[in-house]
């Protein structure tokens, strides 16, 4: 025994010479630098989340204070002006110049002030030296009105007039008589637009449709008589339009007198007097007698009306439902168009191609088609679907529009078409994988009970290869959802007069021009007669198109998950 | 053992020559259901299988053992034709089924899996439910009914000795079960077709002792229905199933015949060795 245990005992202390000993050994080189290798991998995973994490907050904090009423603040200025409005931003001016004009320790706050009025002083913002104001005050009376032109306007009220008759005059009896009043010039704004949407919009399209009727007409071969009876039909039809026309316009032409009759004159900061119609005043608030609840539901509000409203004032007012829902809309249809062809050309590659150089040949190209710039696609799509196919159909089906292209020319349908050509490599890189992860003695199992390939494939193969499939659709939505280039030439637009599905027939109109919510961050932007003003609102829709696309991304996901579940039991 | 003696009368003579010593030993099967006639097939230049004859008798359980490599297993895919699937093998002899040749270009192949059965040696269930992995055999000849698809999984459930245990999750994944129920229901898989001929492709490779023992007691138990073909790796499993074995070596029938006379009293010395754990 001790012999033994001797011995053991040298055969250690011989390999310690070599290897260190067995315990308590200090720590080497390589284990040092395998310490660093770890926090070299978790600093880098640290700074992509935290770089993500960055961007999210800077689109919440931007976006998501837009929408809060801040409290409006009377500045008097040194020379005597009063200027009134909310303070959006204080930031010290480049010391550079305040060392140049005023000596060393003269860094001076600036102060950028939106004071709104755009029709009475032409500007919204104004940038004040925080040396050059003499006091600060926060009237409770004064008055925001948000507006259906022009933006806002902060003042105090002066008047209430109907014609010629003042019917209240005082800041706090016009706002007492204000307030039933502006109700019910919105129920009459909301009539006005339910006969310009609804009635006459309707009309319009009837005579449209009765015009197109009779253009078509002129084209056909027909006999005289034939031809005369018709357009007699048509002539009585489009008649009779046209007199509903009149009635509805003369109508609209009567709501509309009524819903100006009331004015409300509003005095400036500065003493100036606007006079302006009730009805266009959308909102009146007093922000500063307001408590933090009713701010709160100003807040919820003006949300809502963002996600659920058209815009207004070149898309720099009012809500994005429509670059919403043109969103959405254009991302399904990509993906019913993708999904069948993504995954039958990956079937034929996977299942039935014979595999050699040809076949590896293709999936090389596939893959680079993933690759190519986004806005070559746009120029295939503008050459072959607009011009080539939609141009044809134009020609076969709608010579009664013509020259006035119908598919000839963007429209939601070829776009969605050529996101599918961008998207598609995706798909089915995606699709081949999970083909490729069925099992062999899977398929064979299938094709032992006597089912034939077809059969082995549509029933055992695609059913455990649908998890992978739908990774690259959700690949390829999350794609296309955010891709903006390509759709500037193939239908994509500022403002988009109608929705591309509605209740007239019939219902899908997928040649019609559609909004994007990517796009509509460049208008917003960059495009729009009010950057300033608007920039916050490029925050908010920005964030909006993450929680779009992660909303649809969920959904994808969670249909995944609920196809594993079935497939692979409790084990995954 | 007088049984046996008269089976393989004709083998011992044979034996006995000199010059017949490299042909393999056989025995006289009275009623055969499958007969392998001389059957070669390469992998590309490779021969796996070198002229391969013999007869596999009806309602009985016939073992291949054998070395790895040695071919048991390419040549029991030969019989339902699943070496078709692979690139680059090539086929000469024949096997006779019903007097029929599998090969006959006329045949329907389906039609010949649907009558020869198969289990895997890596137990392999569809990603679908319990019911529709059974079902699944039915479907694809057009029984959809849900009345007559209930018996039939129900039965063949039953006859895999698996009903008892999973009757009350058939719509429960199948990938959810343990090894030996999978295998077991690859088992009621096979059977819902009503095959004449299950091929078991080292069923029990995967399976700890106890699930070993079910498929065994499993297998006695359809043989008064089906004709059995078994690849095994496992000696002690062949002795204890089969009624017939034939040994396999470098892709050549070395001995088949009666288990016990195989294990007892083999004819050849390269079977003893095998047996005896000589290599192998």
């Amino acid at each position: 025994m001790s012999v033994a245990s001797h011995s053991l005992s040298g055969a250690l202390a011989g390999r310690a010479s070599r290897t260190g000993t067995l315990f308590g050994r200090s720590p080497g080189r390589t284990e040092a630098m395998g310490k660093a290798l770890t926090w070299l991998c978790g600093g880098a995973l640290a700074f992509n989340l935290l770089l993500v994490i960055a961007i999210l907050t800077l689109l919440a904090v931007n976006g998501l204070s837009y929408f809060w009423q801040r409290d409006l603040v009377e500045l008097d200025l040194k020379d005597g002006r009063k200027v009134l409005g909310e303070i959006w931003e204080v930031e010290q001016a480049a010391k550079v110049k305040a060392t140049a004009t005023q000596g060393p320790e003269a860094a001076i706050d600036r102060i950028r002030m939106k004071i709104g009025n755009r029709d009475v002083s032409g500007l919204d913002f104004v940038w004040l030296d925080a040396k050059d104001v003499a006091a600060r005050s926060r009237p409770a009376g004064v008055v925001m009105l948000e507006r259906l032109e022009w933006g806002n306007f902060y003042g105090t009220m002066a008047e209430l007039r109907r014609g010629g008759r003042v019917l209240a005059s005082g800041p706090e009896a016009v706002w007492k008589a204000f307030g039933p009043l502006h109700e019910q010039k919105l129920r009459e704004l909301a009539k006005i637009h339910d006969l310009e949407k609804g009635g006459i919009g309707d009309v319009n399209y009837e005579i449209e449709r009765l015009r197109l009727a009779e253009k078509k007409l002129d084209l056909q071969k027909l006999p005289a008589a034939e031809r005369s009876r018709r357009k007699a039909v048509l002539d009585a039809g489009l008649a009779e339009r046209q007199a509903a026309y009149d009635k509805l316009a003369s109508r609209l032409t009567a709501l509309r007198e009524r819903f100006s009759a009331e004015t409300l004159v509003m005095r400036t900061a500065d003493g100036q007097t606007k006079e302006m119609a009730v009805g266009t005043v959308l909102q009146a608030l007093r922000p500063n007698a307001m408590g933090t609840l009713s701010k709160l539901r100003v807040y919820v509000g003006r949300v809502g009306e963002l996600v659920s409203q058209d815009p207004r004032e070149s898309n720099t007012e009012g809500g994005i439902f429509p670059a919403i829902f043109g969103t959405v809309m254009m991302v399904f249809l990509m993906s019913f168009a993708v999904a069948p062809l993504g995954v039958l050309a990956a079937l034929y590659l996977r299942e039935y191609a014979r595999q050699g150089f040809l076949v590896r040949l293709v999936r090389i190209a596939v893959n680079n088609l993933a690759g190519v710039p986004s806005i070559v696609f746009g120029m295939f799509g503008l050459g072959f679907f607009v011009y080539l196919l939609g141009g044809s159909i134009d020609r076969l089906f709608f010579p009664e529009s013509l020259p006035a292209p119908t598919f000839g020319t963007g429209g939601i349908l070829w776009a969605a078409l050529t996101l599918a050509l961008l998207t598609v490599p995706v798909v089915i890189v995606a699709a081949e994988e999970g083909l490729a992860a069925v099992p062999r003695i899977v398929r064979e199992g299938s094709l032992a009970l006597g089912a034939t390939k077809f059969e082995t494939i549509r029933r055992v193969v695609v059913p455990a290869a649908a998890p992978g499939i739908l990774t690259g659709m959700i690949l390829a939505m999350a794609r296309a959802a955010g891709e903006v280039a390509p759709l500037m030439i193939v239908g994509m637009v500022k403002l988009a007069p109608a929705l591309p599905l509605d209740g007239k027939p019939p219902f899908l109109h997928l040649e019609r021009k559609f909004m994007h919510l990517g796009f509509h961050i460049y208008d917003v932007g960059f495009q729009s007669p009010n950057v300033e003003a608007t920039t916050p609102l490029v925050f908010a829709t920005a964030l909006l198109l993450i929680v779009v696309v992660t909303l649809m991304n969920l959904v994808a996901i969670s249909l995944r998950n609920h196809l594993r579940r079935k497939y692979a039991g409790s084990a995954v | 053992m007088a049984d046996t003696q008269t089976v393989t009368a004709t083998a011992a003579t044979a034996a006995a020559t000199a010059a017949e010593r490299d042909r393999a030993v056989r025995p006289q099967i009275d009623n055969p259901i499958l007969r392998i006639e001389d059957l070669s097939l390469w992998y590309g230049e490779k021969k796996a299988l070198n002229e391969i004859s013999l007869e596999i008798p009806e309602k009985q359980i016939t073992a291949f053992i054998g070395p790895s490599g040695c071919g048991k297993s390419t040549l029991l895919r030969c019989i339902n034709r699943l070496n078709d699937l692979i690139d680059g093998v090539r086929i000469e002899g024949d096997i006779r089924f019903e007097d029929g040749s599998i090969f006959d270009p006329r045949l329907d192949i389906n039609a010949l899996r649907k009558r020869i059965g198969m289990v895997f040696q890596k137990s392999n269930p569809f990603p679908k439910s319990i019911y529709e992995n059974v079902a699944y055999g039915c479907r694809i000849q057009g029984i959809n009914k849900k009345r007559d698809l209930d018996e039939i999984v129900e039965k063949s459930l039953k006859s895999a000795a698996l009903w008892d245990e999973v009757k009350d999750r058939l719509d429960e994944s199948a990938l959810g079960m343990s090894g030996g129920q999978q295998q077991r229901l690859c088992i009621a898989r096979a059977i819902a077709v009503e095959p004449e001929v299950i091929l078991l492709d080292e069923p029990c490779s995967a399976l700890d002792p106890i699930a070993t023992a079910r498929i065994e007691e499993l297998m006695q138990d359809l043989k008064t229905q089906y004709t059995q073909v078994i690849v095994t790796h496992n000696m002690q499993q062949a002795s204890r199933v089969s009624d017939l074995t034939a040994f396999l070596y470098l892709g050549k029938l070395i001995e088949y015949g009666p288990t016990e006379k195989i294990f007892i009293n083999p004819m050849k010395k390269q079977t003893e060795d095998y047996i005896t754990g000589r290599f192998g």
